[in-house]
């Protein structure tokens, strides 16, 4: 026996079993329980959600053409299937064309914007404009004023989508390092060099969170102008055969258009997020997971 | 104002060829706020020069206009034999690399600026990982590296296209001072190994005496040199130096002109 004792932890670990941490366990399980309460939680609120939704046109007797059940809509949602998905596609079509659109005039001016001061100042105001008027209002003279539907609903949707690209991208592309904008001028970078290099990478992030937000406000823009513009047949989209249905009592198919322009809104939101994270998970905070 | 005592046994420093001279370079910012008085300075091939002293001096002014980014309100920098896009190259406070990039594009940086294609230089850009220390860390981006691995990112670009001058602007401030020692053993590594000439921002006495064979002190309002004091012990220095007599005179000489240069009053004496 020695006059020092050996105080370390491991000594004498192996006859009191493996060392546990109440507060380490604890956090571990809790982190179980999120990850499964994660995908379970939403899944069971919504389920619980559609089954009272059946429960109470069920027990209240309530009419079809005023509430009707879930499985009612699920099968108008069938039984209609080649007018809605037609009227899909052409909603779609203007979404996805106007959100191309937004993009490219978003991050051109963006762009316009941060090479010139001048431009800014001259410009800006006119964007802000755009944004803050209500789209309804402006759709009316827009269709007054041109011919094609395709461009006047394209241009409605545009104008509402674009803002956020814009201001978000504007943001970014101001946004660079201020210490690797001087490094970029002690090597002599050509304004070309440091839009690709050093000011488009830095604004990436921001350009990306504007265009999660302008993915749904395409959608929303393209469902306004339909709305106004209002016009039948055939090449008509989502919102007319909603306005349709409604003046024909047929609430059901109301109610299946409604969770086709839901669940495209939530697609273009999942599509945009993954386009985010794709691009950004190698290097940007947003997309890192904390050790 | 010259020392006053200069070390004997040094090697003849006017011998060397001048890269940039600083002739009575004012700088006076808006509103009459003169950052630089009077500077005048020869860097010569192979110099360490470390500016020192207490904030607002004018230090990082220097270094700015040296390195371009203003220019001077009298006076006149000019390069020998005239300026190019590959005379300098510059480490900040922050590692200041690009995050989306990864280690070896960040270095490639001053070469893609000159054209120059990633497999033409990529060799070289390896060398100097290796030479910084950073093998095996070329396909990491930033945030997967500590403050110092990040630093040393840093001054490897800095070194790769092999500047005239490099300007280092209180690189190793915001590390932890371990990390500080070893990156001021390793950097003097460097120095002996390629024989760079570098311009060093400083607030620390140590630092200034441990690194560089030239030491500027200087002084606050308005910004202006005060005293040059030399310190030509040869290069590598180990970490032997630091216990050395000569680096204690030369720290305690150094610690004096810093005071006189914070507390003018006791210039008096």
């Amino acid at each position: 026996m020695t006059a020092f004792e050996d105080r370390t932890p491991s000594a004498g670990a192996e006859d009191r079993g493996p060392l546990v941490d109440a507060e380490e366990e604890r956090l571990a399980r809790r982190k179980r329980t999120e990850d499964i309460a994660k995908y379970a939680l939403p899944i069971i609120v919504m389920v619980a959600a559609i089954w009272y939704w059946d429960r109470l046109v069920v027990w209240n007797e309530i009419p079809h053409y005023v509430l009707p059940g879930p499985g009612l809509v699920i099968e108008t949602l069938w039984a209609d299937r080649e007018i809605l998905f037609s009227a899909l596609l052409v909603t779609l079509r203007i979404t996805v064309l106007a959100l191309l659109v937004a993009v490219a005039g978003g991050v051109g001016l963006a762009i316009l914007f941060s090479q010139s001061r001048f431009a800014e100042m001259s410009f800006s105001p006119f964007a802000v404009i755009l944004q803050v008027t209500p789209i309804v209002s402006i759709a009316p003279l827009i269709f007054i004023y041109i011919e094609s539907r395709l461009v006047g609903l394209l241009l409605c949707a545009w104008i509402v989508a674009f803002f956020p690209v814009l201001a978000n991208t504007t943001l970014g592309l101001k946004s660079t390092d201020h210490n690797l904008r001087d490094l970029f001028s002690i090597y002599r970078a050509s304004p070309w060099q440091r839009l690709i290099h050093l000011q488009l990478p830095s604004a990436l992030p921001y350009f990306l969170g504007g265009l999660k937000i302008a993915g749904g406000l395409a959608l929303i823009g393209a469902v306004v102008a339909e709305y106004v513009a209002g016009t039948g047949g055939i090449g008509s989209g989502l919102a007319f055969r909603i306005l349709e249905a409604g003046y024909r009592l047929n609430i059901p198919r109301m109610f299946a258009a409604l969770i086709l322009i839901a669940a495209t809104g939530v697609i273009i939101y999942g599509t945009t997020s993954l386009i985010a994270h794709l691009a950004l998970r190698k290097w940007h905070e947003s997309a890192l997971k904390r050790e | 104002m010259d020392d006053l005592a200069p070390n004997l046994d040094q090697p003849q420093p006017d011998a060397r060829e001048i890269v940039l001279r600083m002739e009575a370079v004012d700088k006076t910012f808006t509103g009459n706020v003169v950052a630089l008085r009077q500077m005048t300075m020869d860097v010569r091939q192979g110099d360490f020069i470390s500016l020192l002293g207490p904030s607002g001096c004018g230090k990082s002014t220097a270094l700015r206009l040296i390195a371009g980014l203003m220019r001077p309100t009298l006076g006149r920098i000019t390069w020998e034999g005239g300026s190019s896009a590959d005379d300098l190259g510059v480490v900040f406070q922050e590692p200041t690399l690009m995050p989306w990039a990864t280690v070896e594009k960040n270095v490639w940086l001053p070469f893609r600026m000159r054209g120059k294609s990633f497999v033409s230089v990529k060799d070289r850009i390896h060398e100097i990982l290796s030479l910084v220390g950073l093998d095996g860390f070329a396909e990491r981006y930033p945030r997967e590296l500590s403050g110092g691995m990040k630093m040393r990112v840093s001054i490897a670009r800095a070194m790769v296209t092999n500047p005239r001058l490099i300007l280092m602007d209180e690189p190793f401030a915001a590390l932890d001072e371990i990390t500080r020692q070893k990156l001021n053993e390793d950097l003097l590594a460097l120095k002996a190994q390629t024989n760079a000439t570098v311009i060093f921002v400083t607030h620390s006495v140590f630092e200034s005496v441990f690194l560089s064979d030239r030491i500027v002190v200087m002084a606050a309002r308005p910004g202006r040199v005060i005293q040059e004091i030399d310190n030509y012990e040869p290069y590598p220095r180990g970490n032997s130096w630091r216990n050395s007599i000569t680096y204690v005179e030369v720290a305690q000489r150094t610690s004096e002109a810093l005071q006189s240069a914070i507390h003018p009053a006791s210039e008096a004496f």
